[in-house]
């Protein structure tokens, strides 16, 4: 689960990181108000999405006076905002961050994330922070400075020294560098982070160390145990249909294309996507009913499919192992009728009970074709969406 | 032969009053695990014989069964005697049982479940490295792991498996039982299938059943399903490229999954351009591996290898 900046530091400040005074606004007036209280001559206003890019997307500029506050909280407030990390269609601005300025003299990169070859928690930090972060990953890898915790030990005060000191941070200001950095390490452990990103991390020409940005998002494994991180879902940033597919169980993806996938495992839902991808076909989502799946979850899954328009046929793939075919056979009928479906389904069902399932579905009086394996359900459907 | 697991391995389950556990541990004893009883905290004396539906449980022979269950994995150890546990435990606390089972002297740890916070595995994985360097973790989030006609441990439909030749070894459940009817199908049979489950911190890996494979005489060939996310798949194929002798083919799930978004296991995401499927198919047919570009040709790919070095 992600999160929106202001939330993030909101857990940072927990942790004593040092931060610039700030609020979130929901209003121009409120964006006016919060301005006027942190007082000073230069703020910050910043559009509040779940994608990052957002000072090259327009959505970040620097006011310096309570007139350009307002002019840019009226301009970012409600806007569409497109980055690289939305889509063409952008994110709508439902919420601002107000901060005061600040003098950097550097901007440094800095996050926590697992790593996973390891199996410990890797802190990254390089002395190019700011907004080509991916591209320093990606061409000078050797930039970024790397420091691994088992997380039943702690960060170590040296460990964090030595990376402050490897980044380039300046010496007079590497033991509260460290501090910010166990502060982070700290954080992503106990609230169990799957990220926590402070980009950029900078150095002020009056000797401070300031969080200037903040991105975390969250194990979703874990959240039961985080309750006050759960109060901070915004269901507004989420698509509908994945939000839905949650209360069911169901692990739900939306795609670009047209044919719809119902399928009984993560891998083998990916691979139905692949076949179909192989016999010029494209998938409207990901779908994985999971395993112990009832009549009623079938149900809802098909429903979820069907919701999306953009569907023009479906294929239903399910290797009986804990689901039994004839359930499967029984939830995609309800469904079909329950729906009065319109389009074209072509069902792949292997496994326990499979007879049983196959003859409910022929006896359903449906449209409803039964494929014998998974090239001849890949070119069925694929046939069946070109109509 | 085979790998991990066969007709002698004594079995319990923790969780197996847990409906589930129940469930699944009836499903072991019917194929003929040596199942030998069950843990639940708190219901140590009782006894467990009938399955979640109050149907008694039977061995294949027909014959009524009934196992011990004991409060914790140490007092299993002490009466009955324990090679490996099937942990059915939820989330939150299945951690704990993992570390449990090991403590106990556990060698195979097979967890079943899914969707335990990678934090917890993080320090799971660095205790069992330091403290239980001989108990082996199989998953978590995994189908299990099975020998066919000797032992079953784990949530897959034994009826589609064959005793024979052929190892699999797997990141995913559905597409193992996949990879499984297709061998089936094609006449041969498996010397064991491991799943080796989902999420991004996991017990046994790629390479420790490569090996296994690699030692075992009955196994002649293997079949290796991964799919996105990581570097597991990259780095098995350099360990093929170095140590194995026998003929592998593979498959990568995940081609056509757009980067960023989480195919349903924790660990399947392609993340900063990293772990992508065409990057591990290259790395694969590098090492001289056979690559399925369908998941309906695994079967054929197998074949392939197999016929290359024959």
């Amino acid at each position: 689960m992600k999160i929106h900046e202001y939330q993030a530091k909101e857990v940072l400040r927990r942790y004593k990181t040092p931060l610039l005074q700030g609020r979130v606004a929901y209003s121009v007036e409120e964006a006016v108000n919060v301005a006027r209280e942190i007082g000073g001559e230069v703020w910050v206003v910043k559009a509040q999405i779940h994608a990052g890019g957002r000072g090259k997307g327009g959505g970040v500029k620097l006011a310096r006076s309570i007139d350009e506050v307002r002019k840019h909280a009226e301009a970012i407030l409600g806007m569409q905002l497109v980055t690289h990390q939305t889509g063409p269609e952008g994110k709508k601005v439902n919420q601002l961050l107000i901060e005061a300025g600040c003098n950097i003299d550097h901007e440094y990169y800095l996050a926590a994330v697992l790593d996973r070859e390891t199996a410990r928690v890797a802190v990254m930090g390089s002395y190019e922070g700011g907004m080509d972060i991916e591209e320093v990953a990606a061409k000078t890898p050797g930039k970024i400075k790397k420091e691994f915790f088992d997380p039943s030990e702690g960060m170590h005060g040296f460990q964090a020294r030595r990376l402050a000191l490897a980044i380039g941070i300046p010496q007079a200001l590497v033991n509260k560098a460290a501090g910010l950095i166990l502060g982070v390490a700290k954080c992503f452990v106990e609230e169990d982070a799957s990220l926590v990103e402070i980009n950029p991390l900078v150095t002020t020409k009056d000797g401070g160390v300031l969080a200037l940005d903040a991105k975390m998002s969250f194990d979703d494994n874990a959240l039961f145990r985080h309750t006050d991180i759960e109060a901070y879902r915004d269901v507004t940033e989420e698509v509908p249909e994945e939000t839905e597919a949650k209360k069911y169980d169901l692990s739900y993806i939306k795609l670009e294309g047209n044919i719809g996938c119902m399928v009984n495992g993560a891998g083998l839902a990916m691979s139905t996507m692949d076949i179909i991808k192989l016999h010029g076909g494209s998938p409207a989502n990901f779908l994985d009913v999971g395993g112990g799946a009832s009549t009623e979850r079938v149900t809802a899954a098909f429903k979820l499919i069907l919701s999306d328009k953009a569907v023009k046929a479906v294929l239903v793939n399910i290797f009986g192992g804990i689901m039994k075919c004839d359930v499967i056979a029984a939830g995609v009928i309800a469904a079909a009728k329950e729906t009065k479906l319109q389009v074209p389904v072509v069902v792949r069902l292997e496994g326990t009970n499979v007879e049983k399932g196959r003859k409910l579905l022929d006896e359903s009086g449906l449209k409803i074709q039964s494929a014998t394996d998974l090239t001849d359900a890949a070119k069925k459907v694929v046939a069946a969406a070109k109509g | 032969m085979s790998i991990f697991v066969n007709k002698a391995t004594r079995v319990i389950c923790q969780g197996i009053t847990g409906t589930h556990g129940a469930f699944h541990s009836a499903r072991c004893i019917e194929y003929g695990t040596n199942f030998v009883g069950g843990v639940t905290p708190g219901k140590g004396g009782k006894v467990f014989d009938k399955d979640p539906a109050g149907q008694p449980i039977k061995n294949p022979n027909g014959d009524a069964v009934s196992l011990p269950i004991f409060n914790t994995v140490a007092d299993a150890m002490d009466e009955v005697g324990v090679d490996a546990s099937m942990i059915f435990v939820p989330p939150p606390l299945a951690a704990d049982a993992i570390l449990e089972a090991a403590d106990a002297g556990v060698k195979l740890i097979c967890c079943i479940t899914e969707g335990i916070p990678v934090m917890d595995m993080v320090r799971v994985s660095e205790v069992m490295k330091e403290r239980y360097p001989r108990s082996r973790l199989i998953g978590p989030n995994c189908p299990g792991v099975i020998t066919p006609g000797e032992c079953k441990i784990g949530i897959m439909p034994g009826h589609i498996h064959k005793p024979g030749k052929i190892g699999i070894v797997s990141r995913s459940g559905t597409l193992t039982y996949e990879a499984v009817h297709q061998v089936t199908n094609a006449g041969m049979g498996q010397s064991t299938c491991v799943g080796i489950g989902g999420d991004p911190v996991n017990g046994t890996n790629f390479i420790d059943c490569l090996s296994a494979f690699n030692a075992d005489p009955n196994t002649e060939a293997v079949i290796m399903i991964g799919e996105i996310g990581g570097n597991a798949e990259e780095k098995a194929a350099q360990w093929v490229a170095e140590n194995m002798h026998k003929p592998v083919a593979a498959f990568i799930a995940g081609r056509t999954a757009p980067p960023g978004k989480r195919m349903g296991h924790a660990g399947a995401i392609i993340s900063g351009g990293k772990g992508t499927a065409d990057d591990k198919m290259k790395a694969l047919r590098a090492a001289g591996i056979t690559v399925a570009d369908s998941p309906a040709d695994l079967a054929k790919a197998l074949k392939e290898a197999m016929a290359a070095v024959a």
